[in-house]
């Protein structure tokens, strides 16, 4: 309890990574009160096409070549981008911090073989990858998700490995093997504990690429058909980029938002856990 | 059968990485009676805590046995070997870095009984509130993180653990080296006080004498992966067989700026890699008194008077050391030369807590 407060202080000293939370709060309500703020589909058509953004009230940021509501557009794309950020990064951690301990721990050949396939998967140019990867399985945002997943899980893979390779040696693990602790059990138990810090700060920086990489694809015409993303609203606008420019800049600038605040979040993290930082 | 560790011929090789190998242990028999506490000394590098990590089973030996109360526990699967563990308990060197920083006292010592299957919840929590009053710590440290205690705090706690099984046997791995001189002798006491009151025996593991003549039994001395001495704490101090013994001792600080220490030749050179160790004697290249046969011949750990052994070709010749022959005298009992300025320690724990 003490070591949660004491590193909520130490993150609330870091003004900028508070603002990050503040951000992301903001961003995630808008997610989650879309369907009752704007409770019709973001597809229908409420308005006039090319409404500017403050020139009608009921659509205060405007609408698209097709009359749709931004407004409404940005809300209920803030729940994709940030659904699949989010869970792309946690199967991608999941996955990546299971090959990486598994190597890290036994060594050997179980280490070799993993650690080859790990850069097998990291020779590849991470959003081609994943623009193949969609295109094959065909696009929605389960496939999405796993696509994504899929061509971020080496980073995580490789961090933990390092890690696991640091604390296997270190004397309390050695400790639980005397006391005939198995070896999955330190793994789980002793290991990994201790390797958290980094991989919540690689995490939360894996969140800002994966929502970048979701809204790449959906530019590209890549994304769920059926649901409106922020990438896929920046998609449709392009055509319009000269005469309307405000189509593709809104949900532009929700994306560095957001995709900032991560960043900031994520530094404000690794400040906070790096106990060598501790008294800075 | 008195010996509860009996080590035999036990080897352990590393691969290098470059294809050749380090010789960390090389062919080391050693026994431990009950109740005994057996000290392993030696320069840093010289084997002793592969040696001791090794017998734990912490390293797999390349060849050799290690026996616990007559049972074989090197190449046993991991389920036999768990339970055989209990008899056989670690004291590690850096408190700091042996307890889980994440893990609450009272959970670091009771996993020892959950892993063991010992007891239910209710037992192992009274088990691990016993466990702390063993070793003189507060009730309440169970519910608190490592990083709330001082160094000789969290060696307790480490002692707890190892103490937790009910072993036979603890190898303490340098258990006071890492702590403040003021809090040595109080470490050192709780051990001599755990083993009156559970008959435990001790190999204990160190480079510092002064600690060593306060805690053993019995001494072992190593050097480069071997044993070169092994004798009775006063035997070894009083009448030291092997040139190495010889020189370790010597080279001791002496704590009594009244008493001038004789200059004696020290040992000169540096102790060789033991990716590729000196054939026959491993001394030879820094022994004063080496001769051709030192390079040819292995030397084997030799009986010299009731259990004083040593590994030396010269030991048993007339001559070799000012005024005769060393086993010679050992054999005849006569008082050897004494220590050149050594007080021998007439009361170990008077000495030591002076000291500390």
């Amino acid at each position: 309890m003490n070591g949660i407060l004491s590193f909520a202080r130490r993150f609330a000293r870091n003004r900028a990574a508070l603002a990050g939370v503040l951000v992301l709060l903001f961003v995630g309500a808008m997610a989650l009160s879309a369907p009752f703020v704007y409770p019709s589909d973001p597809w229908d058509m409420v308005t006039m096409p090319f409404v500017w953004p403050g020139e009608d009230a009921e659509v205060w940021l405007g609408s698209d070549m097709m009359g749709r509501d931004l407004a409404s557009g940005i809300f209920h794309g803030a729940k994709v981008s940030l659904t699949i950020g989010f869970v792309a990064t946690l199967l991608a951690t999941l996955f990546g911090t299971l090959v990486g301990a598994l190597a890290g721990y036994y060594l050997g050949l179980a280490d070799t073989l993993l650690m080859r396939v790990t850069e097998l998967f990291q020779t590849i140019p991470q959003f081609i990858f994943a623009i193949v990867v969609v295109a094959i399985l065909t696009p929605s945002v389960t496939n999405v998700t796993l696509a994504i997943a899929l061509v971020s899980w080496p980073s995580v893979a490789r961090l933990v490995r390092g890690e696991v390779l640091a604390l296997r040696e270190r004397e309390f693990v050695q400790a639980s093997r005397s006391i005939g602790m198995g070896d999955l059990r330190i793994i789980a138990t002793q290991i990994l504990p201790n390797a958290l810090g980094p991989i919540i700060v690689m995490g939360s920086l894996m969140v800002a690429t994966a929502i970048l990489t979701e809204a790449g694809l959906a530019f590209l015409g890549l994304g769920d058909p059926n649901v409106m993303s922020w990438g896929s609203i920046i998609g449709a606008g392009r055509d319009a980029l000269r005469s309307a420019w405000y189509i593709t800049a809104i949900p532009g600038f929700a994306i560095l938002l957001t995709v900032l605040a991560l960043n900031l979040v994520g530094e404000g993290l690794n400040d906070a856990l790096n106990p060598r930082l501790k008294n800075r | 059968m008195t010996n509860v560790l009996l080590v035999n011929d036990l080897v352990k090789h590393f691969p290098a990485g470059d294809g050749r190998v380090v010789h960390a242990v090389d062919g080391v028999s050693l026994e431990l009676d009950r109740g005994e506490t057996l000290s392993l000394v030696g320069e840093s590098g010289c084997g002793k805590s592969t040696l001791g990590k090794t017998i734990m089973q912490l390293h797999a030996p390349t060849s050799g046995s290690v026996m616990v109360e007559g049972r074989e526990i090197t190449r046993l699967p991991k389920r036999a070997l768990r339970t055989l563990r209990r008899d056989l308990q670690m004291v590690f060197q850096d408190p700091f870095a042996s307890l889980n920083p994440r893990v609450t006292v009272g959970r670091a010592l009771e996993e020892p009984l959950i892993v063991q299957n010992q007891g239910a919840r209710k037992e192992r929590r009274e088990r691990v509130a016993w466990l702390l009053e063993k070793v003189g710590l507060p009730a309440d440290a169970a519910g608190r993180h490592p990083h709330e205690f001082s160094g000789g705090q969290r060696q307790r706690i480490g002692i707890a653990r190892a103490l937790a099984l009910n072993p036979k046997v603890i190898i303490c791995d340098e258990p006071v080296s890492a702590l403040d001189v003021s809090v040595r002798a109080q470490v050192l006491n709780l051990l001599a006080d755990l083993k009156e009151e559970f008959g435990l025996a001790y190999l204990f593991i160190s480079h510092d004498l002064s600690v060593v003549e306060y805690v053993s039994d019995r001494v072992a001395v190593m050097y480069l992966g071997r044993i070169v001495e092994v004798a009775r704490r006063e035997d070894l101090w009083a009448r030291p067989l092997h040139p190495y013994t010889r020189a370790l001792l010597d080279a001791a600080p002496v704590a009594d700026p009244s008493r001038r220490r004789a200059r004696r030749p020290r040992l000169a050179g540096e102790v060789p890699s033991p990716t590729n160790p000196p054939s026959g004697c491993r001394f030879r290249t820094r022994c004063p008194i080496a001769i051709p046969r030192c390079a040819e011949e292995v030397p084997h750990l030799t009986d010299a008077r009731d259990r004083h052994m040593v590994a030396c070709h010269r030991a048993f010749e007339a001559g070799t050391f000012e005024g005769g022959a060393l086993a010679e005298r050992a054999l005849a009992g006569a008082p050897a030369t004494p220590r050149p300025g050594g007080a021998v320690a007439s009361s170990p724990r008077s000495i030591a807590t002076a000291r500390l």
